[in-house]
């Protein structure tokens, strides 16, 4: 613990000295980051391992309730390595950031603040000290977005993630007032002592539904995310995307199976239900959108969502007493928490660096980017693998325990979930699938083909560091899927409190690398055969394809069908790549409308194609409830221009009223 | 004991019958007449509780109540009206016959209210005295809306503080300084309320503060 305090305390003072500082010193920052998130990684890495917990208690904070509780139990240590592996990696990035050009004084001071204030929220063992901290890291990270405010996209980014952030706060607010009762016992040790009331316990539910699905993404709250994380400078964007949706996805875990009680079977449809919704629709965004760091963001929602569903699974499973597949769904979310924070920090890394090369983010200015800058390519690569769920890559691992407990789900005695069950695990497929052609579009638009631009034609390699932090996320991605198997092993505490059991079978399988979801004969994924099989099966079709076609390679023009026509316009642009998905999906999803202005013979204006697309949730749930707030508060203006003699009349009302009320209820 | 409460109550009954009066008179030289009236049964009611109960501070805010309201501020509204020239009708809001509905059924509501709340049977002749001083807060109350004169609305709310301190004698341990200081809070009002007055007879040549609204341009 005093470790952590330390790492902690240095990240702020150097959050404090860094806003003093002007010019080149500033980017001391991110050395301090690293140190400090290698130690506080290694003290959440030994109690994960070896169980117990760490307490500590500070003077300040509420008094009536003893301070500022403070505690690091395995839930919190495992959250706690997933995001100082995340402020690790951002770090290392940062200390390849041009010194003379990229460093200003709206960004470095907040770094280690923003980083500091995630891992506080984790620590925080008293309802006023994760709030406290919460906010703290949304006004960090409001700051961070708004940094180049210059931009009028920026600045309305900014403003909606407050609105929304500010909402998440409230309901949250109202989650810890009713799970704190009206005695006030704030402690999370007193909220496990007592639980609330059935109907107290669902209104508490529903509010951290929305505080920290406003945080993480859930579909309909996810509208401030494509736009505030792509916002930020990109080191940053992947803490925000990769790791500070997990401290939403680590404070609904908390509330729902720490604090909260055992539950009712159906608290778990809201989240299973919304998480798909969020995991399809955030991929549709993500196929249809032309900006890298915006898909990127959105192929965020999307995986908080899948995360929600496991959530949401193991929640059903436990409040049916059926710990081992509660213990699958528990370990395919936490699994998948782990390695969304690093193929979502490796890709938005993998942007920054293609911004930084290029300056552009939007993808049809992009291309050819695989000869320029190839380290970067083949480490974005790898990300994009990853998070498509290809094996032997990590992100097959969670999502291949989400679908085991999908599978087991008709186990369940409740009807409703047996036939939601397929419709999920459907909705899940149809996800992987999308996210699969979204990166392929992604990184064949930006990577492969011909430059489209004169800025990507330029591009540069970025610097070692920034190579480094690339790296290591993508060596972690290849690690994570070889062994996926032994973390889970390593999640055995935090499982074990959360739904009251490891996985059943875990270390029976053939080798030590075996994963084995229920039992070895119906779920078992062995990662370092299958990546052998996939070693093999390909080196053997390059040797054959070698041996069989001619040796030399040549080098020629690609066949353009007679017409030679060297504009790399010509090429595939990331709206036409999306041309069928958005014909199957988009006219359902957001109204697509393709129109085609076709001038007359002889006009020698170009011929125009537009598309339309609508945002449904985002006209509904936003704009319209915008528009009736601004209507009331007109018609509420009035109230301000009243006579006197009205005002009597108001005042004279509110007092008979009340006096009739009193009348009526003693 | 009861000859006690019964005077009281009788005392504080005739304020209320001055009270549905204030609302019916159709002049403002009665209105202001009616206005004695009910503060000069006000010091008497105060004089009786005094007597009654042996608190001979009474006596004091009784004197105040008789010497201020009872006839310097009623002299004062009186020679205002004859400089102002406004004999003439009051304006009124809603017709007479609404304005007694309505202060019947708030009279009504304030018996419900204080019935239920001093339901015990020590507490029933205190109680009822509030009651009635309740009632006649809130038909000053009603005065001040539905009235469009300012002198009108300077008696109502003269008439709402009579009922406080009829209130204050029936609740015991009010202590003097507070009386006092009601008292000369109200005397201020009146100045505050007479410059208010000829100021808007000033520049809009009318008291009705309807004249106000116009000037800033509002629609009624």
């Amino acid at each position: 613990m005093y470790l952590q305090g330390a790492a902690l305390g240095a990240l702020v003072v150097a959050a404090a000295l860094a806003a003093g500082l002007r010019g080149t010193v500033l980017a001391i920052v991110y050395p301090v980051a690293a140190v400090a998130a290698v130690v506080m990684g290694v003290v959440d890495l030994g109690v994960l391992l070896q169980g117990g917990q760490l307490a500590a208690r500070l003077p300040i904070g509420l008094p009536t309730i003893g301070g500022f509780h403070l505690r690091l139990d395995p839930l919190s240590a495992f959250f706690g390595v997933v995001i100082n592996g995340g402020v690790l990696a951002a770090s290392l990035y940062g200390m390849g950031l041009d010194r003379a050009k990229d460093l200003t004084p709206r960004v470095e001071p907040l770094f280690p603040l923003f980083a500091a204030a995630m891992n506080l929220v984790l620590l925080a063992d008293d309802a006023y000290a994760f709030l406290l901290s919460w906010e703290l890291m949304s006004l960090a990270s409001w700051a961070l977005v708004v940094a180049r405010h210059t931009s009028v996209e920026n600045r309305r980014a900014g403003h909606l993630y407050l609105v929304m952030a500010a909402i998440g706060t409230t309901a949250l607010i109202f989650a810890f007032g009713g799970l704190a009762g009206p005695a006030g016992g704030y402690a999370f040790d007193t909220i496990r002592a007592h639980a609330p009331a059935p109907m107290v316990a669902v209104l508490v539910l529903t509010a951290a539904l929305i505080g920290c699905g406003s945080k993480g993404g859930l579909v309909p709250l996810h509208a401030w995310l494509p736009l505030a994380h792509p916002a930020a400078p990109s080191h940053v964007s992947a803490l925000m995307s990769g790791v500070m949706t997990k401290v939403a996805i680590y404070g609904f875990v908390r509330i729902t199976f720490d604090l909260l009680g055992p539950a009712a079977w159906w608290w778990a449809l809201p989240p299973i239900v919304l998480g798909a919704i969020t995991a399809v629709l955030g991929l549709l965004y993500a196929v249809f959108d032309r900006d890298l760091k915006r898909v990127l963001a959105y192929s965020t929602v999307e995986n908080v969502g899948l995360i929600f569903v496991a959530l949401g699974l193991a929640l059903a499973f436990r409040a049916n007493n059926q710990n081992a597949a509660a213990a699958v769904a528990m370990a395919a979310a936490l699994l998948h928490v782990l390695n969304h924070s690093w193929f979502k920090s490796l890709l938005f890394l993998g942007a920054g660096a293609v911004l930084h090369a290029t300056g552009r983010r939007d993808l049809d200015g992009l291309g050819g980017l695989i000869h320029r800058m190839p380290r970067t390519a083949v480490f974005f690569l790898i990300g994009a693998l990853a998070i498509s769920a290809l094996p032997p890559l990590n992100g097959f691992v969670s999502e291949w325990l989400l679908f085991q407990s999908v599978l087991a789900a008709p186990a369940m005695p409740q009807i409703t979930l047996n036939f939601a069950s397929p419709a999920i695990g459907a909705m899940l497929a149809l996800a992987a699938a999308l996210a699969a052609a979204c990166f392929v579009r992604v990184y064949g638009i930006a990577f492969l083909g011909r430059p489209r631009s004169a800025e990507a034609a330029h591009a540069h390699e970025v610097s070692l560091p920034q190579q480094i932090a690339m790296g290591g996320l993508a060596l972690l991605c290849i690690l994570g899927g070889l062994f996926g198997s032994v973390i889970v092993l390593g999640l055995a505490p935090v499982l074990t409190t959360l739904v009251g059991s490891g996985l059943p079978n875990a270390g029976t399988g053939p080798t030590p690398f075996s994963l084995i979801a229920f039992d070895a004969a119906r779920s078992i994924y062995d990662a370092p055969i299958i990546a052998l099989f996939v070693a093999i099966a390909s080196l053997t079709t390059l040797v054959v394809v070698h041996r069989l076609s001619e040796r030399r390679t040549r080098r020629g023009p690609a066949w353009d069908c007679g017409f030679p026509d060297p504009s790399a316009a010509t090429q595939y642009t990331a709206s036409s790549f999306a041309q069928p998905l958005r014909r199957v999906y988009g006219a359902v999803a957001f109204s697509a409308r393709e129109t085609v202005v076709m001038p007359p013979p002889g006009d020698t204006r170009p011929a125009r194609f537009s598309v339309t697309l609508v945002d449904f949730v985002w006209t509904t749930l936003y704009v319209m409830p915008g528009r009736a707030v601004l209507r009331l508060s007109e018609r509420l203006n009035a109230l301000q221009f009243l006579s006197i003699r009205r005002y009597l009349v108001l005042m004279f009302a509110a007092l008979v009223i009340l006096l009739s009320i009193a009348t009526v209820m003693t | 004991m009861n000859e006690v409460y019964d005077i009281s109550h009788l005392l504080a009954g005739v304020m209320l019958v001055t009270s549905f009066a204030l609302l019916y008179q159709g002049r403002i030289a009665s209105v202001v007449n009616t206005f004695a009236a009910q503060s000069i049964t006000l010091s008497l009611a105060v004089a009786w509780a005094a007597w009654s109960q042996d608190r001979p501070d009474l006596f004091i805010t009784a004197t105040i109540a008789f010497t201020l309201k009872g006839v310097i501020i009623p002299i004062a509204l009186h020679r205002t009206v004859a400089r102002l020239g406004i004999h003439h009708e009051v304006e009124k809001v809603v017709g007479v016959g609404i304005a007694l509905m309505v202060g019947l059924a708030l009279t009504a509501l304030a018996q419900a209210l204080l019935l239920k709340v001093a339901h015990s049977p020590e507490n029933y002749y205190a109680g009822e005295q509030l009651a009635l001083a309740l009632a006649i807060i809130l038909l000053g109350f009603l005065m001040m809306i539905l009235r469009r004169n300012a002198v009108t609305q300077v008696v109502g709310f003269m008439s709402m503080e009579n009922g406080l301190i009829l209130a204050a004698t029936g609740a015991r341990g009010m202590p003097l300084v507070v009386e006092v200081s009601v008292a000369f809070s109200v005397l201020i009002a009146l100045f505050v309320f007479a410059v208010f007055v000829f100021r808007i007879r000033e520049r809009f040549d009318t008291i009705d503060v309807g004249a106000l609204d116009r000037m800033r341009g509002d629609r009624r």
